[in-house]
């Protein structure tokens, strides 16, 4: 694997996967394969960001992505701030961009930012002078997920051009599926979508996907199988009658995954709702599932975006 | 008023109702259009107090906008009457229709009133005002629909939103024709509608911002449609925007219906695309739609399907609109835009002057009952006198509006008002007219 240095990455922010070329998604998973192993010594951490700011600001709550992104700032030795803003105080009359003139005062090198409004990170990293990394807006994008789970499929396969990948579940109010078709198709991925029609984003088609309506037809022959999470408040007869009903037809279990390739592989973004879209067993198992290292890349990506997109800054060495 | 004698010289004269298109000369005298046409002070100068040379550009009735959100009373700090009024002056502007969304609801006689005379003590454009449909735009009581006319209530609405209730639509329908009443809906099915921001489609999918399915629209049309089938009246359907429902009012009116509608020039100017990165300022109700629910607007329009165009101004702070697209308020402003905008249809050659310019004049003034709209002896001297061909670029902050939320700033457009009159009083006028 070859590690450049000097990269021609030129983005200032990670706002989404749109945008970003190949060269650019190849240019960050080489990277994080250095960071995979750098977090697997006993001693984890660099002094890459020193005197560096990092602040994660959650407009919405998170433990598993702001944990992730913290742990990956101070591997690389940064100061990391959480600033986790409850919708509350919002109501009460500070806007998006109050809170973003107020915290750019403060000199954040970078903003990791989770906001549940698509388009939201976009508006803030207008008005702040650092890097900004969407963290996940709305319904729009998360980046730094579809990118983990580049990494994951990667280490395990290889290569992902050439693969098929079949994207399952509640497609329509989710970012990482989003993200995921972006990158996946930019690498050269046949994508699939199955979901209950309810469950699919308008116009679906239209993405350049095959779009399915029955696990069994849409899972034929593909390599991975991405679960998405579904929102309880979405189980229960707004969009899908029960959650009996829709484990029944659209839950991951072994029956089901048998229509794809012998040897395919199960992902999931998390937090699972076992026995909702995916059978526990399933997910537990070693040689099928790889939730558990998509975590661990998660952290090592995460690395790899922090790096990047200091470099300017660290280069230049001025503010 | 203004006492004494005015004459315009030199001025290519339009009226949208009898379709003249000539050169010729129009004489104001205590406020009133005496006498116009090819004919006029061709022998002689005229004895007059003032002489306006138009140096052969376009004199026409002044512009009837029938659909303006003004935010006095309540909201004085987006828009007042008077910041409307000089807005619309810089439009050519002389007349407009303000929705009943106020703070308070016009639902109430002393309401309507207070509008009324603050239009009359800002003695500049002439402002009617709807009345509510239902008390405080609820949608569940019918309002004083007997007493509000009587006040002088142009017609009734409950504004940016559907009267939802089918059984209300219809006892409002039925009773306000015993008035006569003019029943506006804003034709959007709100179950459908849901909590979405714009159109539903491959944009929206892109984006990951909810959608408003175009259907939402015609079911509502269709609805009304069979109601004013069973119990007569009057209706008008606000603003609308999609092939689906211009086909079913087409229909209806080629029935014998009473109904007619309206669109604004942002549905026939801009598609949904117009978001682009979530551009707040595209962010209207109901929502931009694809491209070839526009087309259809624009053919709507040359068929007269679509009878009125009216700007449908929406004035919104700052603070209402730099937020998250999810979170941004609806609306965009457009009393100094309509004009251009209405001449884009005759520089694209979608129709001719006239034609274009009776979207804005004579449908709205005999639709709405005002006076005005026409070029008549006798009748009110509310003009506007505009260079047809001038190119200029549209720029917000330029407006007189208190608010700037304008959808096509920094659109090159043709068309810019000279000057503009009511009751023979200039309220605008560009140097040298």
């Amino acid at each position: 694997m070859k590690q450049t240095p000097e990269t021609a990455f030129s983005h200032r922010h990670l706002l989404g996967i749109e945008g970003l070329s190949p060269i650019d998604i190849t240019t960050i998973l080489d990277l994080a394969g250095g960071y995979v192993d750098q977090s697997r010594r006993v001693h984890k951490t660099s002094d890459l960001l020193n005197g560096l700011t990092v602040i994660n600001l959650f407009f919405e709550n998170s433990t598993r992505t702001r944990t992730s992104f913290e742990a990956a700032a101070k591997r690389l030795g940064a100061d990391v701030i959480n600033m986790t803003v409850a919708a509350s105080s919002i109501k009460k009359g500070e806007t998006l961009i109050d809170t973003a003139m107020t915290l750019n005062a403060m000199h954040p090198d970078v903003l990791v930012v989770r906001h549940g409004n698509s388009g939201a990170v976009r508006l803030l990293s207008e008005k702040v002078d650092g890097a900004v990394i969407n963290a996940g807006d709305g319904r729009h994008e998360h980046p730094t997920q579809a990118l983990l789970d580049a990494l994951t499929i990667r280490r395990r396969l290889g290569k992902i051009g050439g693969l098929t990948v079949a994207i399952c579940g509640d497609v329509a109010h989710s970012r990482v599926a989003r993200s995921n078709i972006q990158l996946l198709q930019t690498m050269g991925a046949r994508v699939r979508l199955i979901a209950p029609p309810t469950l699919l984003p308008a116009k679906a088609e239209r993405f350049g996907v095959e779009v399915f309506t029955d696990m069994r037809e849409g899972l034929q022959d593909v390599d991975i199988v991405m679960m998405l999470r579904l929102q309880l408040e979405r189980m229960q007869g707004a969009f899908v009658p029960s959650v009996r009903e829709y484990f029944r037809f659209f839950g991951l279990d072994r029956e089901k995954l048998s229509y794809a390739k012998p040897d395919a592989l199960v992902m999931h973004p998390g937090p699972m709702n076992r026995g909702v879209e995916i059978d526990s067993e399933l997910a537990d198992d070693i040689d099928r599932s790889l939730i558990r290292e998509q975590v661990e890349m998660g952290v090592a990506i995460r690395m790899a975006c922090l790096d990047l997109l200091t470099r300017p800054l660290r280069e230049t060495g001025a503010p | 008023m203004l006492k004494g004698r005015i004459a315009y010289l030199n001025a290519r004269l339009l009226d949208p109702e009898t379709g003249l298109d000539e050169m010729g000369a129009l004489l104001v005298e205590d406020g009133m259009i005496a006498d116009f046409g090819a004919h006029l002070f061709r022998t002689g100068a005229p004895s007059v107090n003032e002489v306006i040379d138009c140096q052969g550009k376009c004199l026409s009735p002044g512009l009837i906008d029938v659909r303006v959100q003004l935010r006095e009373p309540g909201e004085e700090h987006k828009e007042t009457l008077a910041s409307a009024s000089l807005a619309a002056s810089h439009g050519g502007i002389t007349t407009l229709v303000q929705l009943p969304n106020t703070t308070p609801v016009i639902d109430d006689v002393p309401v309507l009133e207070f509008v009324a005379r603050r239009s009359r003590e800002l003695k500049r454009t002439k402002i009617f005002c709807y009345g509510a449909l239902t008390k405080g735009l609820k949608g569940h009581e019918i309002s004083e629909i007997g007493l509000l006319s009587e006040a002088g209530a142009v017609a009734f609405t409950d504004g940016e939103r559907a009267l939802a209730d089918a059984k209300i639509m219809r006892r409002a329908m039925s009773y306000g024709k015993a008035f006569n009443a003019l029943i506006v809906q804003h034709p959007e099915e709100p179950s459908l509608a849901g909590s979405g921001v714009m159109n539903n489609g491959e944009m929206a999918s892109k984006l990951g911002l909810a959608g408003i399915p175009p259907v939402a629209e015609v079911i509502m049309v269709e609805r009304d449609l069979r109601l004013l089938e069973g119990t007569g009246g009057r209706l008008h359907f606000a603003h609308v925007t999609t092939a689906a429902s211009i086909e079913v009012i087409r229909k209806a009116k080629a029935a014998g219906l009473d109904v007619t509608c309206d669109t604004a020039p942002h549905y026939f100017a801009l598609n949904e695309l117009a978001i682009g990165d979530y551009r707040t300022f595209a962010k209207v109700s109901p929502p931009l739609r694809s491209e070839s629910d526009r087309q259809a607007v624009v053919a709507g329009l040359v068929d007269g399907t679509i009878d009125i165009v009216a700007s449908d101004h929406a004035p919104h702070d700052q603070d209402s609109k730099r937020l998250p697209f999810d979170e941004a308020a609806f609306g965009v402003i457009g009393l100094e835009t309509l004009l251009p905008m209405i001449l884009s249809l005759y520089h694209n050659n979608h129709m001719s002057l006239n034609e274009a310019l009776a979207l804005v004049t004579t449908h709205p003034a005999k639709r709405f009952g005002l006076t005005g709209g026409c070029l008549k002896r006798g009748a009110p001297a509310d003009l506007v006198l505009f260079d047809l061909d001038k190119p200029w670029k549209i720029d917000e902050d330029a407006m007189h509006s208190k608010s700037k939320n304008s959808a096509f700033g920094g659109r090159p457009v043709q068309g810019k008002v000279l000057r503009t009159v009511v009751d023979g009083r200039p309220l605008f006028a560009a140097d040298g007219f």
